[in-house]
């Protein structure tokens, strides 16, 4: 862990001393991969090798702007490592995710058949929920349950989690993955704040420590928002993260070239060594198959 | 793409990318796919207002309005887009619960077809254009022949149609169009009760007539008989008005603050899973709550708010003599891709002139005034905001730059 954290320590330094050099350098070789151009570290392990970590809660956080395409980057990153994956997608259908992720090189589908992929597609099961058949009562209740107000807390949510991501004899994955896009629509289906956090502990107690995973939450998130309840629940996640990525759009409007910032918050103040949160600010651009990060100010546009 | 049903049938949804482009996505009138997402794209009625949400209208998508203060615009752009679905062959719905949908659809603006659109356009500009012939430059001549900049932003006209909103549609046109009608008072008194989910009896019986009609239809690819595709438009009026029984209008604390965002969640699985569209029009100055706003703005796709200049102090403003009202762009969807169609121009405002409705770039006159006065000033500084605040697709602005 020592080693660790000096590694981490290292790269900050050298980060701050270098940083304009290595933004031009980063731009003087655009790369074209898949995997989101020149991405720190922090976001770019290999879940194989040892320096993985696991068994961590990653929030993803937007303001101002929109922080999906965090989610299709995990989406796509925890798929090519192997992990099995929970995917609750509340928000959008499957073919909406399948489709970039098809641009950003993994198939869904395949990962469906193949047993990788348990997906959770929000809207049909609401839907099968309220206009199912009366006669056609399925073995399970289903996972979003409170909707109908038959359940107030989100316990049919949890137990849909935990029989998807416990292992069975025959699964060779690499590590359970939980992602969740997006909780804050939870709160608009009728789910109290309360039980909210209560799914998300009972979530991290399951996967984060039981079986080793990790867990990756979208929330959103705005500065003088009038949700507070909202903002109760994203307060109460970021302190529990381990990793915080937050994507804001920029304070001064909108803008062709930088689409918005993005400041990850690594909580290593959580791994009690008396250490300070470390916070790495980027500048984005979203392409259509990739998205670019480079430091603050040094965008194509302006160099 | 276009959503033809797939084998699997009930499990399709509108998203689903078509191996064969082309000739299978013609087949249904009134339609053009879009280059950035594959989705079919529908007009909304009104050709200035689909450059500015990139194309059109997605099919499976829900475009949100927020009323101005009057309602005026925002019932013009709702009976714009329901006269679309009637020129293109389009099937109706139509959901209110103050003004009988059959009143609604009559008071319909007539298609300008053929040459009548450009004969309007030329009266418009004649005026204009004549002067401007007669002064060629005489200081910055290197500029005579750049070309003019268009204020109204154009599309190629196939797509959309425009309308007169001085005359009425004739009802030759609605005889091949299927309406169908939600009038909540006669809803509410005919049906006896049925099952209501937790959530206000009206959205929900509104829910079930909707699913009803998709399914029996053949909107959502169930019924692989129907060859002849078609899409349904949705209009729902004034939802979340005290006319529907919320009272998130009326009060700080309302009973029920959760209605309308399970409605829009599961209007949001409907609309995906069948070929339609649909507008709905919020009244969103009176909503006190604005976390409820907050929330609806992210159950929704396309949100665009209406602010008129009726009633407040811009009306008689010498700045925005030629305009009537603002238009915001809040929220674009992303579809099927990590970046959206974000038009350029932030700062547009609509006019109704004589018989034509526009959405244009917000051009604010020079001020030739040799002193500058306190209010012109302030004006100014307000004109300011305006411009630095953009689409929440991207980002929004809140400071602006104080030079």
């Amino acid at each position: 862990r020592a080693l660790r954290t000096n590694r981490v320590k290292e790269e900050a330094t050298s980060q701050t001393v270098s940083k304009a050099g290595e933004g031009i350098k980063a731009l003087a070789a655009p790369t074209q991969s898949r995997d989101f151009g020149w991405l720190p570290d922090s976001l770019r392990p290999d879940p194989g090798s040892q320096l993985c970590e696991r068994g961590k809660f990653t929030l993803l956080r937007d303001t101002r702007t929109d922080g999906s395409f965090l989610v299709h980057h995990f989406l796509s990153f925890y798929l090519r490592a192997g992990c099995k994956v929970c995917f609750v997608a509340l928000l959008q259908s499957f073919s909406h995710y399948n489709i970039v992720a098809q641009k950003l090189g993994v198939s869904l589908a395949a990962a469906k058949e193949r047993g990788q992929l348990v997906f959770l597609e929000g809207l049909r099961s609401c839907l099968d929920l309220l206009f199912g058949e009366e006669e056609e009562q399925p073995a399970q209740p289903s996972p979003l349950q409170f909707i109908s107000g038959s359940a107030s807390d989100l316990r049919a949510l949890f137990d849909f989690v935990r029989t998807s991501l416990t292992p069975s004899d025959s699964d060779s994955w690499k590590g359970p993955v939980l992602l969740v896009d997006d909780l804050s629509v939870l709160l608009g289906l009728g789910a109290a704040p309360v039980a909210v956090l209560d799914f998300i502990h009972y979530c991290r107690v399951t996967v984060c420590s039981r079986l080793q995973g990790n867990i990756v939450v979208l929330v959103h998130s705005n500065e003088d928002s009038e949700d507070e309840e909202n903002e109760l629940v994203v307060n109460a996640l970021c302190h529990h993260s381990d990793l915080i990525l937050w994507a804001e759009g920029l304070a001064t409007g909108f803008c062709k070239d930088v689409h918005g910032q993005i400041k990850i918050i690594k909580r290593l103040s959580l791994e009690l060594t008396g250490e300070q949160d470390q916070v790495q600010i980027y500048q984005y651009k979203i392409q259509d198959k990739n998205v670019t990060f480079f430091a603050r100010g040094l965008s194509a546009a302006v160099l | 793409m276009a959503a033809a049903p797939a084998p699997r049938g009930c499990g399709a949804t509108s998203f689903q990318r078509k191996a064969a482009a082309g000739s299978r996505l013609a087949a249904v009138a009134g339609t053009r796919p879009s280059v950035r997402h594959g989705q079919l794209l529908l007009s909304s009625g009104l050709p200035s207002l689909d450059c500015v949400l990139g194309g059109g209208i997605a099919v499976g998508t829900l475009l949100l309005i927020e009323e101005d203060t009057y309602g005026l615009y925002s019932n013009l752009l709702f009976k714009y887009f329901l006269a679309e679905g009637v020129v293109c062959g389009h099937d109706l719905f139509v959901a209110s619960a103050k003004e009988h949908p059959d009143n609604i659809l009559k008071e319909l603006p007539a298609p300008l077809l053929g040459d009548t659109y450009r004969n309007e356009l030329r009266e418009e500009t004649t005026a204009v254009k004549s002067e401007e012939f007669q002064d060629a430059m005489k200081i910055a001549w290197r500029y005579q022949n750049l070309p003019k900049i268009e204020t109204s932003p154009t599309t190629s006209t196939k797509f959309g149609h425009y309308y007169d909103v001085s005359k009425r549609m004739s009802p030759e046109l609605f005889q091949s169009v299927k309406q169908h009608r939600f009038y909540l008072p006669e809803e509410l008194s005919s049906q006896p009760e049925m099952k209501t989910w937790n959530m206000n009896s009206a959205y929900a019986r509104l829910l079930q007539s909707i699913q009803r009609i998709i399914y029996q239809e053949g909107f959502d690819g169930s019924d692989p008989q129907k060859k002849q595709k078609t899409i349904l438009r949705i209009g729902i009026q004034s939802l979340g008005s005290m006319m529907w029984g919320d009272d998130i209008c009326s009060s700080d604390t309302p009973e029920d603050v959760h209605s309308l965002t399970k409605f829009l969640y599961v209007l949001r699985g409907l609309l995906r899973k069948s070929l339609s569209a649909c507008i709905i029009t919020v009244p969103a100055h009176l909503i006190q709550n604005k976390a409820i706003m907050e929330r609806v703005t992210n159950l929704s796709d396309t949100v665009v708010g209406l602010e008129s200049f009726i009633g407040s102090e811009r009306e008689t403003n010498p700045l925005y003599k030629d305009y009537h009202g603002l238009v915001h762009v809040h929220q674009i969807p992303r579809l099927n891709s990590l970046i959206c169609d974000v038009s350029d121009t932030k700062d547009l405002a609509f006019r109704l002139k004589r018989k034509l409705f526009t959405i244009e770039r917000l051009h604010l006159p020079p001020d030739l005034s040799d002193t500058v006065s306190r209010t012109s000033k302030q004006d100014l500084a307000e004109a300011a905001k305006l411009l630095s605040s953009g689409c929440g697709a991207m980002a929004i602005g809140k400071k602006h730059l104080d030079f």
